[in-house]
């Protein structure tokens, strides 16, 4: 199969030519981050770095890290290390827990981050002959315009479709000639669905492939968007701290997504040591941006678990890869002491028949026992008129559930589009612990 | 054989009358309904006039529904004719699933439901004399 690259010299490079490129942007870096930023010249100081004697990628492991929490008190412009007369976009984090980070990027950063993300798009097939339908919300979130300037940078038509009006949403699919989606893929999923209801077969629109993001979703998922819409489903990884989406996308090999590591620098650690862990194992990924002018940062701990995929990629790409990324940390569940994700959960019930994959985890406490009860929609054509047959498909998913993550959960089958669906990012989880 | 809707509902106030309403206003008209329910969610059994496009219809409405082809027993309105079906049943070890009464529209007759175990034994019930209706004995 042929694989074209947007910017073949930097995604192809030796893996000696790439260290040794990381190693002199590191060394920019951290002159730029002691002079420009009261923040790191604290945080150099009281660690006793001089940033004039890094050498490159050896001396990383030394650096002070940057936390979210640093972001936010940071509130809004204090972590810029470019003035504001160089800012040409700013863009936030969604805050869920209240106060947002505020980032900032340079007319260099934007080019940075449509480069990124036009790569991104071409290692999912897309070229200037497309026509691409961009239905993240567009707005403070970075997803909407990190997608829109990619994808104009390409070279495509881009339709700026923005999130919500689904019924029109459906019409461009139909009417437009669109052959690439980009969006969520819970969004996406919404999309299949509401077409379905009209009356109309998504997988007769003219639509090629999709780039779905911002969320963690599941191998299941994924092959259920593929039928849906009779595509290839690529994933796409960012967050705003750090870029925006592009920070890492998958290719035609749909094996791991390759990071953009020319622009940033990637370590897996243990989240509690703080120290790499083994190649190859589950870790926190943490970010240092190496390039960026508006809002650089050091050792970024992004809270989400991944690990790195060491073979080289068929697609010829010599960019690391990280594994499909198993959720946010904020996401994850301790439950009884063991670690569980969503998209694990996500993961049993799209090998499940009768059932759809809309579900909802609900977290209690009852004494001192976690209690967790999985709702899952019965799918419309579900062929049963006798309880127990109902009882036996409760059965059969929590056996599932309790087989593949060692907990044990109950599970309750609920109505057709019963659970709320989201436009934006799904609410899966809802955690009733913290009340107490 | 006669076509019996289930539809899956939650256990909660508003549900069964949330089904009525969309079977009324797609002009369904029902004939029986029967319950079953767990402290979650239940099975509402009805018969209605048109059952495939009714199941059609309640999909679209957001219902998960599907068609059971059941055995619809004309009973004799006198003392012990059910105690005998049921006796032929159980000699013959045919097991009963669910079962529930209604009055044919048509006839004003008792008829009685059973979702048994082996469909033959509507062969047997005919043999013995039995009323076994089909759809078209149901709907004018």
């Amino acid at each position: 199969m042929s694989e074209t690259y947007y910017q073949e010299h930097d995604e192809c490079m030796s893996r000696q030519a790439l260290e040794d490129l990381q190693s002199r942007r590191l060394r920019e870096l951290a002159e730029r981050l002691y002079h420009s930023t009261p923040f790191y010249r604290q945080a150099f100081d009281e660690a006793g770095i001089d940033p004039a004697r890094i050498g490159g990628l050896q001396d990383l492991p030394s650096l002070p890290f940057t936390v979210k929490n640093d972001l936010r008190a940071a509130y809004p412009y204090k972590l810029f290390s470019a003035p504001l007369d160089d800012i040409v976009r700013i863009h936030a984090s969604s805050g869920t827990t209240g106060q947002i980070s505020v980032v900032g990027y340079t007319r260099d950063d934007l080019q940075m981050w449509a480069q990124c993300v036009a790569r991104a798009l071409t290692a999912a097939g897309a070229s200037a002959h497309d026509i691409i339908q961009v239905s993240y919300g567009y707005g403070i979130f970075t997803g909407g315009l990190g997608l829109h300037d990619g994808a104009t940078y390409l070279g495509a038509s881009v339709i700026p479709a923005s999130g919500g009006n689904t019924k029109r949403q459906i019409q461009f699919l139909r009417d437009f000639g669109v052959t690439g989606l980009a969006c969520t893929p819970s969004y996406a999923l919404l999309i299949a669905e509401t077409a379905r209801e009209l009356g109309e077969d998504p997988a007769a629109f003219p639509l090629r492939f999709g780039v779905f993001g911002a969320e963690a979703w599941s191998v299941g998922m994924r092959e259920q968007l593929e039928s849906a819409f009779g595509i290839k489903a690529y994933d796409i990884y960012g967050l705003s701290e750090i870029l925006g989406p592009g920070v890492a996308f998958e290719c035609s090999a749909q094996h791991g997504l390759h990071i953009n590591e020319d622009h940033f620098l990637t370590e897996i650690v243990d989240p509690q040591t703080l120290r790499p862990v083994p190649e190859g194992e589950f870790g926190e990924i943490v970010f240092t941006t190496l390039t960026k002018q508006g809002i650089p940062l050091l050792r970024y701990r992004t809270r989400d678990i991944s690990r790195f995929i060491t073979e080289p990629c068929s697609c010829g790409r010599t960019l690391r890869r990280l594994d499909r990324l198993r959720g946010r940390s904020d996401d994850m569940l301790i439950i009884r002491g063991v670690n569980v994700f969503p998209s694990q959960i996500e993961q049993v019930l799209t090998g499940v028949t009768g059932v759809s994959s809309n579900y909802q985890i609900i977290v209690s406490r009852e004494g001192l026992m976690d209690k967790v009860l999985v709702k899952v929609e019965i799918e419309p054509d579900f062929p049963a008129d006798e309880i127990a047959r109902f009882e036996s498909i409760e059965r059969q998913v929590r056996a599932e559930i309790e087989s593949a993550l060692a907990i044990s959960v109950q599970v309750r089958l609920v109505e057709p589009k019963s659970i709320a669906r989201s436009e934006g990012k799904a609410q899966r989880l809802i955690d009733n612990r913290k009340e107490n | 054989m006669a076509q019996q809707l289930s539809i899956f509902l939650e256990n909660a106030p508003g549900r069964l009358a949330a089904l009525s309403r969309a079977l009324g206003e797609g002009g369904f008209n029902m004939y029986a309904l029967s319950l079953a329910d767990t402290s979650d969610y239940g099975v509402a059994r009805i018969f209605v006039d048109r059952p495939a496009s009714a199941k059609d219809y309640l999909e679209q409405q957001g219902f998960s529904g599907t068609l059971t082809e059941v055995c619809a027993v004309e009973i004799p309105d006198e003392p012990g004719s059910l105690g005998r079906l049921l006796e032929l049943l159980s000699d013959n070890e045919v097991n009963i699933a669910y079962s529930y009464v209604f009055v044919n529209p048509l006839t004003k007759q008792a008829i009685n439901v059973f979702k048994l175990s082996d469909p033959g034994a509507v062969a047997l019930l005919e043999q013995e004399g039995y009323r076994v209706l089909d759809d078209g004995a149901l709907h004018a």
